[in-house]
């Protein structure tokens, strides 16, 4: 390896990506947890760090961008900083989740699979979050909030930042 | 080693979380300590109770005291009046439905009481993040027979004899499965769990990851040692953040009393457990897909044979089965076959949990025996439908399965009668529907569902899902002819006979159980350009009834489209060219005063 | 700890229990007056001291609960002992320092301590 150290200093990301490497080397079957551990460190997954990962899991791009397109877990383009989860699965259906997804257009101004220009929030639908016995309900992070109701919305998305 | 006197267990489930038990949990921790009680009385953290409906829900030991619906301003009342002075806060007990009458104890809740707990024994009464927990409920001890006492023949065996069958959908019985891995050669097997629970309005799963994890880790352990497997794997969802966290530190804790590891008990027997996090595909939950996910492949199902027991991950004989199987293995082994066997039907053995959603008045999650009715989950557990309105079907297996009418609620639930009657287990999900839903919109809901998460690998589903639903948004949109009907029915057989795994084959069931039951409904949708149910929107016309109407003028400020006009304190019209059907002012109308239809 | 045999697993599993009895509902019962008037008396004293002998003895399987003023206010601080299938003892001035001998006689040999008995009841 040269020694000269002309390499451009890594950032953050890149050193943490690098220790992700070190946990799944040489582990079958690494390249979903390698995924997903990338996109925690940069929140998406651009292009760049999908042609690092390849050339040091030894994986050809197009298999990768193959296996990130498969996934509706994984994203090529960057993030809202409040990923907003309103859930239209069944149950959720029948007591009014599509009036959820409404309001929340309506509030934030972006409809389902967006993000706002801010990146402030990214609006998702989703099939069940398991809390059906709260139906409607909708995510936002890790917060699952259930008993919903049209007019509820705005105030809670509005303690986001 | 530290007694206390009382143990308050508040319940740290998905559900009871988002209506605020952490908070609640903090608080009881600094009122506890205020008192002086935090020597005395212990705060415990459980998994789901199955009861999200009613949560927060709070339990108080030695009493068994049942608290729902716990708001942060009701802790200071608990402390000092119960746990302080032995006296149970009325106000905030369990109202029976009906009665209204208040119910202190847990065990005479009647959404409990017809229920019979094997796969949930252990929900929401331990901590699950303590192992000590469930080794205090027997936990282990299974494992512990199996090691010291039985042959992997034997366990087969007992497996076959015990009935069980995959709780994951199709219902192919565990034992056998079991048999044809052990039998195949090799050193190298593997055990997994289908932790991928992706059939919307089914939550059983999360609730036995969340609230009794090591029940999993022992029914995989016995299974491991049944198939001479050395290696396991969980596939979780992604979506489920604390079941992840709660089987690793269930795994964790495993590890270090050597119930997991290498020489597990001090036998030869040794097993490891890996959790793999699902990246968000349904059709992750069919084996053969699951099993391309784990190896880092796009998850996409192979044709069978050869089967997952011949070859599965990484080409070795492989073992698969969902979470609520496992969990039911234990039990299994700890009070033998036989006894696991008097619950159920002749061909379908044991119990079953059912997520009960939808409109119902208690929704959650309701284990009952094998044959139980339909009628006695949704009417007795259930309590029945929400706002007294009618019960129109019940949704039974989620995406694959199919709606069922009254006249069929009779009939003993096991897997060959819904089979029977165009629906099936699946993975348990009950969602109730009331007069106001539309058959028609719930078909092209699921069919929406399965359309969006086929993998598009064969062409039965990718394209035919895709044409079905065309014609369904056709039909909901007033634009279906009569000959959209046969052609729904022939492609849905042409599908469930040619794609190629279960999720294609499924897919048309909905929409065929629909029309065996509701084709009028279809027919109201086509013929006569009416949804009787009042929900598809194009074929709605809203309208004021002027009796009703007191002229509040509520209907034409919240109306977006500037639609209803009127003077007032007179009846108010609605101009059914502007109106754009968005339901706001039915919602508004305090007089019953507008109408859909 | 590590599980050799099935006998660790047996042991740790009654170390675990006296730790979750209490929610199994069994063994005797032990109710302290904690009405106004029973706190008044000292119902707090005798209730830690309870809870001391309690994890002295290492008593897994007995239950303490609360009750409210009975209407004996003069005898307070109230104590029954209920042990399974027997009458239901009620102590009366029951001060910190009789805790010991209640534990000793009573809850664990079932010989009741008759010089501050008030009530017996079926």
């Amino acid at each position: 390896m040269c020694q000269c150290n002309c390499e451009e200093p890594k950032s953050n990301e890149a050193l943490e990506l690098e220790k992700v490497y070190v946990k799944y080397e040489g582990k079958k079957g690494a390249l979903i947890p390698v995924l997903q551990a990338a996109q925690d460190i940069y929140g998406y997954l651009p292009a760049e760090v999908l042609k690092d990962i390849s050339a040091r899991l030894r994986i050809p791009v197009s298999k990768i961008y193959g296996v990130v397109t498969f996934y509706a877990q994984f994203h090529l383009n960057p993030r809202g900083r409040n990923i907003v989860r309103v859930c239209l699965g069944t149950a959720c259906h029948v007591r009014g989740g599509a009036k959820i997804a409404e309001a929340v257009t309506k509030a934030i101004g972006i409809k389902d699979g967006e993000t706002t220009e801010d990146l402030r929030y990214t609006f998702e639908s989703v099939a069940c979050l398991g809390a059906c016995g709260l139906a409607p309900v909708m995510m936002v992070n890790d917060e699952t909030h259930g008993r919903l109701t049209p007019d509820k919305i705005a105030a809670l998305l509005e303690k986001y930042e | 080693m530290q007694l206390y006197r009382g143990h308050v267990l508040v319940c740290g489930g998905t559900g009871c979380v988002s209506s605020g038990s952490k908070k609640i949990q903090e608080v009881m921790a600094n009122e506890l300590t205020k008192q002086n009680l935090d020597k005395e009385i212990k705060l415990v953290e459980t998994g789901c109770h199955g009861f999200c409906e009613m949560g927060p829900i709070v339990i108080v030991y030695p009493e068994g005291t049942f608290y729902c619906q716990v708001q942060v301003d009701d802790i200071a009342e608990i402390v000092s009046e119960h746990l302080l002075k032995g006296r149970i806060v009325q106000r905030l007990l369990f109202k029976a439905p009906v009665t209204e009458e208040q119910v202190p104890s847990y065990k005479d809740i009647a959404f409990y009481k017809k229920q019979h707990r094997v796969v949930l024994r252990n929900c929401g009464h331990i901590d699950p993040e303590h192992i000590q927990e469930y080794i205090a409920r027997e936990g282990y001890e299974g494992l512990a027979k199996v090691l010291t006492t039985m042959t992997p023949q034997q366990v087969v065996d007992e497996m076959k004899k015990s009935g069980l069958r995959g709780r994951g959908g199709g219902g192919f019985p565990t034992g056998l499965k079991w048999e044809f891995a052990s039998k195949s050669p090799g050193p190298k097997k593997y055990i997994i769990c289908n932790a991928d629970e992706g059939d919307p309005g089914a939550f059983m799963d999360r609730s036995v990851l969340e609230g009794d994890p090591h029940s999993l880790l022992e029914g995989m352990l016995i299974g491991a040692y049944a198939i001479g497997a050395d290696e396991g794997y969980i596939y979780v969802r992604a979506e489920y953040p604390l079941a992840i966290k709660r089987l690793k530190v269930a795994i964790a804790q495993a590890e270090e009393l050597g119930l997991l590891g290498d020489n597990i008990m001090g036998t030869e027997f040794s097993c490891q457990l890996h959790i793999k996090e699902g990246a968000g595909a349904f059709v992750c939950g069919e084996e053969t897909a699951l099993m391309a996910s784990i190896e880092g492949s796009r998850g996409m199902p192979n044709p069978r044979p050869p089967f997952p027991a011949v070859k599965g991950l990484w080409e070795k004989p492989s073992n698969i089965n969902n979470v609520e199987t496992y969990a039911n293995v234990p039990v299994i082994f700890l009070n033998g076959a036989d006894q696991f066997a008097t619950l159920g039907t002749e061909k379908s053995k044991g119990t079953k949990v059912f997520a009960l959603t939808g409109k119902l008045r208690n929704t959650g999650l309701a284990e009952v025996p094998m044959g139980i009715a339909l009628r006695e989950i949704i009417f007795e557990i259930g309590g029945g439908i929400m706002d007294d309105k009618k019960f129109k079907a019940v949704q039974i297996g989620g995406p694959s399965g199919g709606c069922i009418p009254e006249q069929h609620l009779d009939t003993p639930v096991d897997y060959d009668s819904l089979i029977a009657l165009g629906a099936m287990m699946g993975s348990g999900g009950l969602v109730v529907m009331d007069e106001t839903s539309c058959m028609v919109d719930v078909a092209r809901f699921f069919l929406n569902f399965t359309q969006k998460e086929s993998c598009g690998k064969c062409t039965p589903c990718r394209e035919g899902t895709k044409r079905m639903l065309e014609i369904l948004q056709k039909i909901c949109d007033g634009k279906g002819v009569p000959e959209d009907i046969t052609t729904l029915e022939t492609l849905g057989a042409v599908i469930k006979n040619t794609a190629l795994c279960g999720l294609g084959q499924t897919a048309p069931n909905p929409v065929l159980a629909t029309l065996r039951y509701f084709r009028h409904e279809y027919e109201a949708h086509i013929n006569d350009k009416k949804c009787p149910a009042g929900v598809c929107s194009a074929l709605l016309e809203y309208k004021i009834v002027a009796d009703n109407c007191k002229g509040c003028g509520a209907c034409a400020r919240v109306c977006p489209a500037g639609a209803i006009t009127g003077e007032k304190k007179e009846p108010h019209e609605i101009d059914t060219s502007k109106c754009i059907k968005c339901g706001s002012c039915i919602e508004k109308c305090k007089f019953n005063a507008i109408v859909k239809g | 700890m590590v599980i050799k045999s099935f006998e660790d697993l047996k042991r740790l599993k009654e170390e675990a229990k006296a730790l979750t009895g209490i929610r199994a509902g069994q063994g005797v019962e032990i109710i302290v007056g904690m009405g106004t008037c029973g706190i008044a008396a000292g119902a707090r004293e005798v209730m830690s001291a309870i809870l001391e002998e309690l994890n002295k003895r290492e008593l897994s399987d007995v239950r303490v609960t609360q009750t409210g003023c009975i209407g004996m206010c003069e005898k307070e601080v109230l104590v029954d002992v209920v042990r399974p299938g027997e009458k239901r003892i009620t102590y009366g001035n029951v001060q910190p320092q009789d805790v010991s001998r209640i534990f000793s006689s009573h809850v664990i040999n079932g010989q009741i301590v008759e010089d501050i008995v008030v009530a017996k009841l079926d």
